[in-house]
């Protein structure tokens, strides 16, 4: 079965085996009254649900290996991203631009991307083979979608908290791009800072989790860390211009064509002045 | 001359409004009865209906940035963006022997904006305005915060550039101040604005 590598397949009993550790926590609560063995056991209940009912789902549309199940299943995926995106606004645009602009950038630039790697790059055959098209889409999704939404937060609590600066801006002729850009490259340091941390804690700090699973798995190191590179550039480069594009925008939505600052047309704000 | 035609805007009912180029033209009337309101509707800053000429050239004919260094306005509570004061400047050096103009040390232009008072973001606010040398200038309170001295100061300023050209419109509760500095007066009261006849008693 296993050929090329020294993958060690684990049976349900090893995995039962490795919960002894978090039982013994579990029980140590229990003795000692510390009140957590229910809520442990809760969450490890539902974490084997969860990861078992994908693990599933996954082996379905890999066997099936049509191209309509992945994208339904990426739709799905976007779904929730998208709605992780709206959710996380403190103040989000009034009306239907909530849920167009800032999934729309997420979505926009992590399908380019995703594209971009599976016909050039991995070329799978076929290029939508879900095996690689689901899990790459699945993690530009996660680290965009936290993205657009801290950049997204970061540029309307700025057109709330600093109207008077950027009113200032304008009044001394500037435009609106102009009256915003520091608040722009600040709402943008924001979006980027947990993917460039992530960047540069990798290898020293932390080994990234996708890159110690192939290991496991039998990859030889180097050729681990070569898809680890190839999934971060991608996951930054996504992030970064998901990001830009959410914050613009959000300021062409937010200003108009007179350079006006619109406040006006943030969700609860349409008062009028 | 800048003329005003039919311009309204939530709170504000319609202007007209003729200010000769050189004078200055005071606006008065109690808390809340639109003055600045009427201020950002002529520089365009909230959406408003009607138009205002300068010279002859039409506001909606230019991009409003363009408008607004022709026709500047200085809110009553001006906004800051940096740390520092001179960093709200184009050319912090060129203004420092300005700043005793408006009773202020040479050094402010290195003070942080946050240990700065109302009185001082004021008159920093207004140097600011001037710095961008526009043709019109609208001033909401312009000495609300100050002593009488620096008031002086800051008047004396005023009609120094008037007399080198530039236009007024001074929004202001102070009614000797719009007898010392008007040329034209309005009133507003409840969104609607009007000629007087004289300086306000």
């Amino acid at each position: 079965m296993n050929t090329q590598a020294s993958y060690i397949a684990l049976s349900y009993g090893d995995v039962a085996a490795s919960a002894l550790f978090l039982f013994l926590a579990a029980a140590f609560s229990l003795v000692l009254r510390l009140g957590l063995a229910g809520s442990i056991a809760i969450v490890a209940a539902r974490m084997v649900v969860q990861l078992l009912a994908i693990g599933f789902v996954l082996r379905f549309i890999f066997e099936s290996s049509s191209g309509w199940i992945t994208l339904a299943y990426a739709l799905v995926m976007t779904t929730f991203a998208a709605r992780e995106v709206i959710n996380r606004q403190d103040r989000p645009l009034s009306g239907l631009w909530r849920y167009g602009l800032g999934p729309g950038a997420m979505l926009v630039t992590g399908v380019v991307a995703l594209l971009y790697t599976l016909a050039f790059l991995l070329q799978p055959d076929p290029w939508h083979a879900p095996r690689y098209a689901l899990p790459l889409f699945g993690m530009i999704l996660g680290n965009s979608m936290n993205g657009v939404a801290l950049g997204l937060n970061a540029v309307t609590r700025a057109v709330i908290r600093e109207k008077a600066a950027i009113e200032a801006r304008l009044l001394l002729g500037r435009t609106r791009w102009q009256a915003l850009r520091p608040f722009a490259a600040e709402a943008l340091k924001t979006g980027m800072t947990p993917i460039m941390n992530a960047m540069a804690a990798s290898g020293v700090i932390s080994l990234p989790g996708m890159m110690t699973g192939q290991i496991l798995a039998g990859v030889p190191p180097v050729e681990a860390v070569k898809y680890q590179l190839l999934i971060m550039f991608l996951i930054a480069g996504v992030v970064g211009l998901g990001v830009i594009a959410a914050i613009f925008a959000t300021i062409w939505r937010l200003t108009d064509a007179r350079h006006r600052l619109r406040p006006d047309r943030l969700a609860g704000m349409d008062d009028g002045h | 001359m800048l003329k005003i035609e039919n311009l309204a805007r939530s709170g504000l009912k319609p202007v007209n409004m003729m200010l000769p180029a050189g004078a200055i033209g005071v606006l008065t009337g109690p808390s809340g009865s639109g003055k600045s309101l009427f201020a950002r509707a002529v520089v365009d800053l909230d959406p408003n209906s009607g138009e205002v000429w300068w010279k002859g050239r039409a506001r909606s004919a230019m991009p409003a940035p363009r408008w607004r260094q022709l026709v500047g306005y200085v809110p009553a509570e001006s906004g800051w963006w940096a740390e520092r004061v001179g960093e709200h400047f184009a050319n912090p050096e060129s203004m420092r022997p300005m700043l005793q103009a408006v009773g202020l040390p040479e050094d402010a232009m290195d003070w942080p904006v946050s240990r700065t008072s109302t009185g001082e973001r004021q008159r920093l606010a207004l140097l600011r305005a001037l710095e961008a040398v526009p043709d019109v200038l609208i001033l909401d309170e312009p000495t609300a915060a100050l002593d009488e001295g620096t008031r002086a100061r800051v008047e004396s300023l005023i009609l120094e550039r008037r007399r080198a050209g530039m236009t007024f419109m001074i929004i202001t509760h102070d009614p000797a101040q719009a007898a010392r500095m008007g040329d034209i007066f309005w009133r507003i009261e409840k969104g609607r604005i009007t000629l007087q006849e004289g300086a306000p008693a």
